[in-house]
């Protein structure tokens, strides 16, 4: 299943970048298009995810959202996070690792009767981003922090 | 026994709640160190607090969540021996349920 949806994503890469070559070639120079090829290679799951769970809402970036995570991990099979906002009116929040094969970590709706923070324990497998996203009743919010993951402790 | 261990603690009139949910949370890409074969994926997928039967938290995790995984939460308000329920679904369809009072 896994090789399946892995095929399928480098599938539909090739083609998205394809076609852009195709069309990209008549409106914009050859440089853009290198730099938005070099663009989607790295990110693009992690956006494809996004837009999947967020259809095309706005995002905005919010410094009213704290990540607590340490910034170097040696064992990237538990790292703990504590997310806390200072938002207003908190209906949901979601914890993406960005280089991880399938970036959703998880997404807890909250009710009402509940402050708006979460703790969990996330595998991270290389160095990556973590983004979360803060849904309230006026819109998406989101922050992110990086994480060096160490393999073995002996690297830097 | 249950898979589920809940803990809360009434802080300044809030109600920490921890749980820790005993899981391997197997994400399918792991190699099975004798055989060499795929372990197949194997993580909750759904997770549902509730407080006195209002459901309070309803949360789709995957499997980067670490094994053994454990969330914390925090109720504003929650009085002494007012019920905590916490159930999960993983993605084989197994459940479990577990309930707690808070002191």
């Amino acid at each position: 299943m896994t090789d399946d949806r892995r095929a399928f994503i480098k599938k539909s890469v090739a083609i998205g970048g394809y076609s852009m070559i195709a069309t990209g070639g008549l409106l914009t120079s050859p440089e853009a298009n290198a730099e938005w090829l070099a663009e989607t290679t790295s990110t693009d799951i992690l956006q494809q995810t996004i837009k999947r769970l967020f259809k095309d809402q706005e995002i905005i970036e919010s410094d009213k959202i704290d990540i607590q995570i340490p910034k170097t991990a040696e064992n990237g099979a538990a790292v703990p996070i504590t997310v806390t906002s200072s938002l207003n009116h908190v209906e949901s929040i979601a914890i993406l690792v960005e280089k991880n094969p399938i970036p959703l970590a998880a997404k807890f709706e909250l009710s009402p009767d509940l402050e708006p923070v979460v703790s969990a324990r996330l595998k991270i497998a290389e160095s990556s981003a973590v983004a979360v996203i803060v849904e309230t009743n006026e819109g998406f919010f989101t922050a992110s922090e990086k994480v060096i993951v160490t393999p073995g402790g002996c690297e830097i | 026994m249950s898979s589920i261990k809940i803990r809360t603690k009434r802080i300044d009139g809030k109600t920490q709640i921890r749980m820790l949910i005993a899981h391997p949370m197997e994400h399918g890409r792991n190699r099975d160190s004798k055989t060499n074969a795929l372990i197949p994926a194997h993580f909750i997928q759904e997770l549902t607090v509730e407080h006195n039967k209002n459901v309070i938290i309803t949360g789709n995790t995957g499997a980067n969540i670490s094994k053994d995984p454990y969330f914390a939460f925090t109720l504003k308000g929650g009085n002494p021996g007012d019920k905590i329920t916490i159930s999960w679904v993983d993605n084989l369809g197994n459940e479990d349920a577990q309930e707690h009072i808070i002191n």
